[in-house]
């Protein structure tokens, strides 16, 4: 521990001002009681987004960044999920203190969600046009054709052909990447100031996830939006995403801005995802990967959770757990090893 | 949904005929005299077999039979008993007291089934959910006639708070625990599906979204759940409901209610088969009725089957 800064903080508590963000999640714990025992899936997540940022949150299926997000909307399913400890402050107040009703206000209008499938996350028994014109009524209590001029307004933004004839059409006479961008219409409806999107492009064609992704960073710029993109795609992250929080066994592994973690990586796990990216110039090589498998999250390894998957792994990583520090301006890494990684070369 | 309507009026025509035929082809075409052990005890009075064969040209190939009989009865006339009433007539005064009836055995099976099945379905393992859970087994498990006897001996013999047996006027009051008793088996039923209908479609992602989208708890569940949890609901109270309007023989019998079910018994004992065919058509095509009724009520709770 060098020429680096460490600091004893975590990442965003160091950053300053926590009352001045939009949304914050900190120390967040979560945990799953089920019959076969108490899986600890968020174990002291810190992240936060502002307005006209797009944080990406990056990591394995089972890393806990749904979970997370699912948190932070308040539709987590309880039992077996319960909040254990921590803090989700939107504006600065706790939402996990708030009655049901305060935080029902809060969905919809402050912070918005798109899940991964459209296709279940749309009610099938109603039109898609129903379903957005559905908070209109409801949250804005606009009258019936008020509300579908709206309704078409939204889904001609997002650019949807023929939006008024599409109004009446249900959401399995939609394509995937439409369904999409209708699930995408009914978030944005209220105009939300943060958007939670859970992995918006994994059940869509490699073509699809494009324009989806564009349109979603292109309604993010224009409307100043806090957006809080969940993926486990490093591809999709590049071109979209302004920092990162990689997310290993229900931790914040590593946060930086793009262009220093996709340069310098400051974790061995984020070294690995990065890896792990096909390329063409090593055509006909075997693909890497990180070895071995996540860990049980009712049985979560002493010391640093990747210990038995890192490479680097030394005997102090099977000891003691690293903390989340600050390693230089805007980044943090739970690495005992961070600055030897990020100095490397 | 007009062409749904259509395809699935059509589809109940070869149904119709298959089933009157085969009912037809059992009763009057067994080989020997039409007419053996068809009237009661006695043999058939001369009148009777005469009008009767040359009505329904019994004397003629089974085609032809049919044939008239369909024919006859598509006029609405349903021929005669062998004591020369009309049958008829019989019908109009007994189909009435069996509508009623089932009509309020229907809505106590939708209103108290539906009702314990969503709000256990809501709160499962409760105190509540665990005396449906129990009360619903105890119904499924008694047959109906003891259910009825029971609840006529306790509250109409015992208690007196009700008449034990329906008037002929059958007003309300009179015909709910009837209904009750009618109704209680597909109520326990209805509970059941109900409340695993709910409770699995209360973890759907779009139940999900709806909570997501900001929306009242009520509407959440009164829209979003509500109307795709019915689905399975709908076709066990469509299928009761041709049930229902078969008469019910048992609790018409036990609270001496003339409907369509004590004629159809007091037929068959007395062996008035010609009574018994004219009812078992009807019934055939209530039933068939019923059943587009549900088909067509079940693609107006689900759009996926109007498009399909």
């Amino acid at each position: 521990m060098s020429d680096i800064l460490v600091s004893e903080q975590s990442a965003a508590g160091a950053s300053g001002r926590p009352a001045g963000r939009l949304l914050e999640v900190d120390d967040l714990r979560v945990e799953f009681r089920t019959r076969d025992g108490v899986a600890k899936v968020i174990n002291g997540v810190t992240y936060h987004v502002d307005a006209g940022e797009t944080l990406a949150v990056l990591g394995e299926s089972g890393s806990g960044k749904s979970v997370t997000a699912q948190t932070i909307m308040g539709i987590l399913d309880t039992p077996p999920g319960f909040v254990t400890g921590g803090q989700a402050r939107f504006h600065g107040k706790d939402m996990l203190k708030m009655s049901f009703e305060e935080r029902r206000r809060i969905r919809g209008e402050g912070i918005a969600m798109i899940f991964q499938d459209a296709l279940s996350a749309l009610n099938p028994v109603f039109t898609v046009g129903f379903q957005i014109a559905e908070q209109f009524r409801v949250r804005r209590g606009m009258s019936r054709s008020d509300a579908k001029k709206r309704a078409i307004e939204m889904l001609d933004q997002v650019k949807i052909p023929n939006a008024k004839g599409r109004f009446s059409n249900y959401p399995h006479q939609f394509s995937g990447g439409m369904r999409q961008r209708a699930m995408i219409a009914m978030s944005l409806a209220l105009d939300p100031e943060v958007l939670i999107a859970d992995e918006p492009t994994t059940a869509l064609d490699v073509t699809v996830q494009a324009q989806i992704m564009d349109l979603l960073a292109e309604l993010q710029r224009e409307r100043q939006m806090g957006m809080i993109l969940i993926t486990h795609d490093l591809g999709v992250v590049a071109d979209v995403a302004d920092r990162i929080a990689v997310m290993y066994a229900g931790r914040i592994v590593e946060e930086a801005d793009v262009y220093d973690l996709y340069a310098k990586p400051a974790h061995p796990y984020t070294l690995g995802l990065l890896n792990s990216i096909p390329r063409l110039d090593e055509k006909g090589q075997e693909l890497r990967t990180i070895k071995g498998l996540p860990p049980n999250l009712m049985n979560i390894p002493p010391g640093c959770p990747f210990n038995p998957r890192c490479p680097m792994a030394q005997a102090v990583c099977r000891e003691k757990l690293p903390p989340l520090l600050q390693i230089g301006a805007g980044r943090a890494s739970a690495c005992h090893f961070a600055e030897e990684l990020v100095n490397r070369d | 949904m007009g062409r749904y309507l259509l395809r699935r009026l059509l589809q109940l025509v070869p149904v119709f005929i298959g089933t009157t035929f085969l009912i037809y082809w059992l009763v009057w075409a067994v080989p020997g005299d039409p007419f053996a052990g068809k009237c009661g005890e006695r043999p058939c009075p001369p009148g009777f077999v005469a009008m009767m064969t040359e009505k329904f040209q019994l004397d003629q190939p089974l085609y032809v039979q049919y044939a008239t009989y369909m024919k006859n009865l598509f006029q609405g006339d349903f021929g005669t008993t062998f004591g020369n009433r009309s049958i008829n007539e019989i019908i109009a005064t007994a189909y009435p007291n069996t509508l009623k009836l089932a009509v309020v055995a229907l809505a106590i099976e939708a209103i108290i089934g539906l009702t314990a099945g969503v709000v256990t379905g809501l709160r499962r393992n409760g105190f509540l959910d665990n005396l449906v859970l129990i009360s619903t087994l105890f119904l499924i498990a008694l047959p109906i006639f003891v259910i009825g006897f029971v609840l006529q001996w306790v509250l109409g013999v015992q208690l007196n708070i009700v008449e034990p047996t329906v008037s002929s006027e059958m007003r309300l009051s009179e015909l709910i625990v009837p209904g009750f008793v009618l109704g209680s088996i597909s109520m326990a039923y209805i509970a059941r599906v109900a409340r695993t209908s709910i409770s699995e479609n209360r973890r759907s992602d779009y139940v999900r979204t709806a909570i997501a989208k900001g929306l009242p708890m009520r509407r959440v569940v009164g829209v979003h759940l509500l109307r795709n949890s019915l689905i399975p609901v709908v076709t066990l109270l469509g299928t009761d409901l041709g049930a229902l309007m078969g008469g019910a023989i048992v609790t018409e019998g036990i609270f001496q209610i003339n409907g369509i079910g004590r004629i159809v018994y007091r037929s068959i004992v007395t062996k008035e088969s010609a009574t018994v065919v004219s009812i078992v058509v009807i019934l055939v095509l209530v039933y068939l009725l019923m059943n587009l009724l549900v088909d067509l009520l079940y693609a107006a709770l689900d759009p996926r089957i109007r498009y399909e």
